[in-house]
């Protein structure tokens, strides 16, 4: 996190560098193109030429402007550090001798004059003499960066016009460059997930130093308040997320106990029975469904749907929390139906017409077809689709925020509060916080826990999704 | 219905190709065997022992006409084949024999079609007795992803043929028998259907179909998918099924319909153009597009 100095001066800005370069690849693409021709020309024409003029003017510009980019961000991410460290050095070695912490905020004084901020020490001698020096080299380093930027993309340029020739297989190169690119765009996404995987992998272990990791996966009390002061009232926290694993798995079952048979009865009417007028208006009404924000799915829940089942309750003589499980089942069983029916939908539009010719054939009714041949036909491919929305459902946050409350209630009963996984999530890294106490670090590890359950949902349905496509291609 | 050789009246809107040159055709034969599609089929419709009879029977998709005022009777215990160029409407005409055309939105028949003396589409008729009477055998075989037992007991179960277990065995077992499977599969009849070949799967969907004892089994091109040695099988059981079933068959292989038929009705461009013996249509066809078809001259 360094306070980058700001650079007054320092040879060309970023973006006017930038500019520049696109300016010379440009340039070398037309002066690529323009050899290629006239190297035909000199012997007979175009076909003489192993690739397109256009080719040759890629294969220039690429040599002109990836070295010099490369070397610009490389330079970039550098530069800081290098330049710090010379000025460390040089620094009288009565500061140098300093702590490591203390060397930091020596520096960090020293950036902040440079770049015309407070400092927070008095301005003695040798922060000005620092700065100065500090100052010296980021304008140096500015300009060397700019010169270099500027000679590579000539030298490339250079290059690749002596390299042109009518057997130089331009096409291929250019084609092997645009590959890499692809690859490093999918790259990104790879890297990114493994990324967070490891962080959290990370942070997870942090807190398993403070707190048992049987104690986190099996105790049954959670209160996540860890005390500032030893003497406090509650200062021991207590991490058993088993109340949040059952609240979480109550909330989803109910949600499933209200999309599967809905979700399902939708997908078989529209797959099997619906005209095609009819199934061309509700099935894009039906993703509408999936397309409304979650957060309005959850003060639906907590407004309208939590105060009626309440209502309803006390009025049958049932005690029911403001907050319950069941509203925010519900609300979220209404928010997967589209998710289940549109993916069983999808299946058992793919059972072959054949299975049911076959049916209807026998002489079986359109009843008895759905019933014994396509929906068993269709059945892995609609588990699959299940357990998609079971991960959906255990991974959801708003509506179980709003609707479900904060208590972390050990129960089985769908009319109390409960609270699931991601809602202590929530709770736990909103506010003001250490970033090191066990309170923070538990986020992480009930991240790594919703994590590695909703892996291996997915790992199966997809699974079971794949090997239903094998049965009939 | 008298089918009389008459050609005078030429449809104008149905040119399908040039006609052949004739090498060496007598005047009088010339008419007789012009190389379009006849206003009345050739040959003999009517069949003394019919268990089907069909009159003018139009099929539409839509706006679109595939089969045009077809008249044919079907014998009972007999094979009868149709054959034709693709899209000459016998497939379609084929659905029609058990209503299967019903299952697609935008097809319509006209016409009669009588099962012993009943038209099927009279609306009082239910499809599913009549599927039952009228089984059918697809081109691909297509059995349910169940067990091998479950497939041929499917039928009987949902009509309730069987009325205990050992019943329902015994509809299975001689099913299996009868459709020459038995013997390759009496040791696995817990596994499932898919897991058979080619040939074997097409043997058990001719055993469901006749485990719930039909008159009349449809077949739509049932070896198109299956290498010779398969078909060699299916052809025979085809032949000995004729004595308890009466069978029509779509094939687009001359030889099969030679070997396994005894009428053969020739479709054009969804015009019944000939039908008769099986020998008469293939050595001595009336129609010139029959003809041309037989020798291989299109199709």
């Amino acid at each position: 996190m360094g306070t980058c100095p700001k650079q007054t001066g320092a040879g060309l800005t970023s973006s006017t560098l930038l500019l520049l370069l696109v300016a010379i690849t440009v340039t070398g693409f037309f002066l690529g193109r323009r050899r290629a021709v006239a190297l035909a020309g000199a012997g007979g024409g175009i076909r003489s030429l192993h690739s397109l003029p256009g080719h040759y003017g890629l294969f220039a510009a690429i040599w002109a402007g990836i070295p010099a980019v490369l070397m610009i961000f490389l330079w970039q991410s550098l530069e800081s550090s290098v330049v710090t460290d010379l000025v460390i050095r040089d620094l009288p070695a009565e500061i140098r001798s300093l702590p490591d912490a203390r060397v930091g905020l020596f520096m960090n004084d020293v950036k902040n004059l440079v770049a015309g901020n407070i400092i927070s020490d008095e301005l003695t001698p040798e922060i000005r003499q620092a700065a100065d020096h500090l100052e010296r080299l980021t304008l140096l380093s500015g300009w060397a960066r700019t010169i270099l930027a500027a000679a590579l993309a000539g030298l490339g340029l250079v290059l690749a016009w002596r390299l042109i020739r009518p057997e130089l297989r331009a096409r291929n190169r250019v084609e092997s460059v645009v590959k890499g690119f692809l690859i490093a765009c999918s790259t990104i996404a790879i890297f990114t997930t493994v990324g967070i995987v490891f962080s959290v992998l990370f942070e997870s272990a942090r807190f398993f130093k403070s707190v048992p990791i049987t104690e986190f996966l099996f105790g049954l009390e959670w209160s996540p308040q860890i005390a500032i002061r030893a003497d406090q009232v509650g200062s021991s926290g207590a991490f058993g997320a088993v109340p949040l694993f059952a609240g979480t798995m109550l909330i989803a079952l109910i949600a499933m106990l209200v999309a599967a048979p809905i979700g399902l009865m939708t997908a078989v009417y529209l797959a099997e029975y619906a005209p095609r007028q009819f199934r061309s208006v509700a099935k894009p009404l039906l993703e509408i469904l999936a397309g409304i924000p979650t957060v309005v799915y959850g003060f639906f829940a907590a407004l309208v749907v939590a105060p009626e089942i309440r209502g309803l309750g006390e009025s049958l003589g049932l005690s029911v929390a403001s907050e319950s499980a069941l509203a925010a089942g519900l609300v979220m069983g209404i928010m997967i139906i589209p998710f289940v029916s549109s993916l069983s939908d999808d299946v058992i539009n793919a059972v072959p017409q054949a299975m049911r010719d076959g049916a209807l054939a026998l002489g079986a009714t359109k009843s008895e077809t759905v019933k014994q041949v396509v929906f068993p036909a269709a059945l892995p491919g609609i588990v699959g689709g299940l357990l998609l929305a079971v991960s959906r459902a255990i991974g959801e946050t708003m509506i179980v925020v709003m609707a479900a409350g904060l208590a972390a209630n050990l129960t089985a009963n769908p009319l109390e509060a409960v609270t699931t996984v991601t809602v202590q999530i929530v709770t736990l890294l909103v506010g003001d916080q250490e970033f090191d106490s066990p309170k923070t670090l538990a986020a992480f590890a009930l991240g790594l826990i919703l994590f590695v359950f909703t892996l291996a949902l997915n790992a199966i349905a997809l699974r079971v999704v794949k090997k239903y496509r094998e049965q009939y291609e | 219905m008298e089918a009389n050789p008459m050609t005078q009246d030429i449809r104008p809107e149905i040119t399908p190709e040039p006609p052949a040159p004739r090498e060496a055709a007598s005047a009088a034969m010339s008419e007789a065997r012009s190389a379009e599609v006849p206003d009345t089929t050739f040959g003999v419709i009517e069949h003394p022992d019919p268990i089907i009879n069909c009159r003018d029977v139009n099929v539409f998709y839509g706006d679109k006409q595939a089969v045009f005022d077809v008249n044919l009777d079907i014998g009972r215990h007999q094979v009868i084949s149709m054959i034709g160029p693709s899209g000459c409407g016998k497939s379609t005409f084929l659905r029609c024999l058990n209503r299967m055309n019903d299952t697609i939105d935008i097809a319509r028949v006209t016409g009669t079609i009588e099962l012993d003396g009943q038209n099927i589409y009279d609306p009082k008729i239910d499809v599913v007795p009549l599927r039952a009477r009228v089984g059918m055998v697809f081109q691909k075989p297509n059995p349910f992803p169940k067990s091998i037992y479950d497939n041929v007991a499917y039928g009987p179960r949902i009509h309730g043929l069987a009325k205990d277990k050992v019943e329902l065995d015994e509809i299975v077992r001689t099913s299996l028998e009868r459709a020459g499977l038995l013997g390759e599969v009496k040791d696995r009849l817990d596994q499932p259907g898919t897991g058979l070949s080619g040939g074997q799967q097409q043997r058990l969907c001719i055993a469901r179909a006749i485990a719930v004892s039909p008159d009349v089994i449809l077949m739509d091109e049932p070896c198109s998918a299956l290498d010779p040695i398969a078909t060699a099988k299916i052809e025979d059981l085809i032949d000995e099924l004729r004595e308890n079933y009466t069978i029509c068959i779509v094939t687009h292989s001359m030889q099969q319909a030679a070997r396994v038929s005894q009428r053969t009705a020739y479709f054009h461009l969804g015009y019944l153009v000939e039908v008769g013996e099986t020998d008469k249509i293939f050595t001595n066809p009336t129609h010139k597009l029959t003809e041309d078809y037989i020798t291989g001259r299109f199709g």
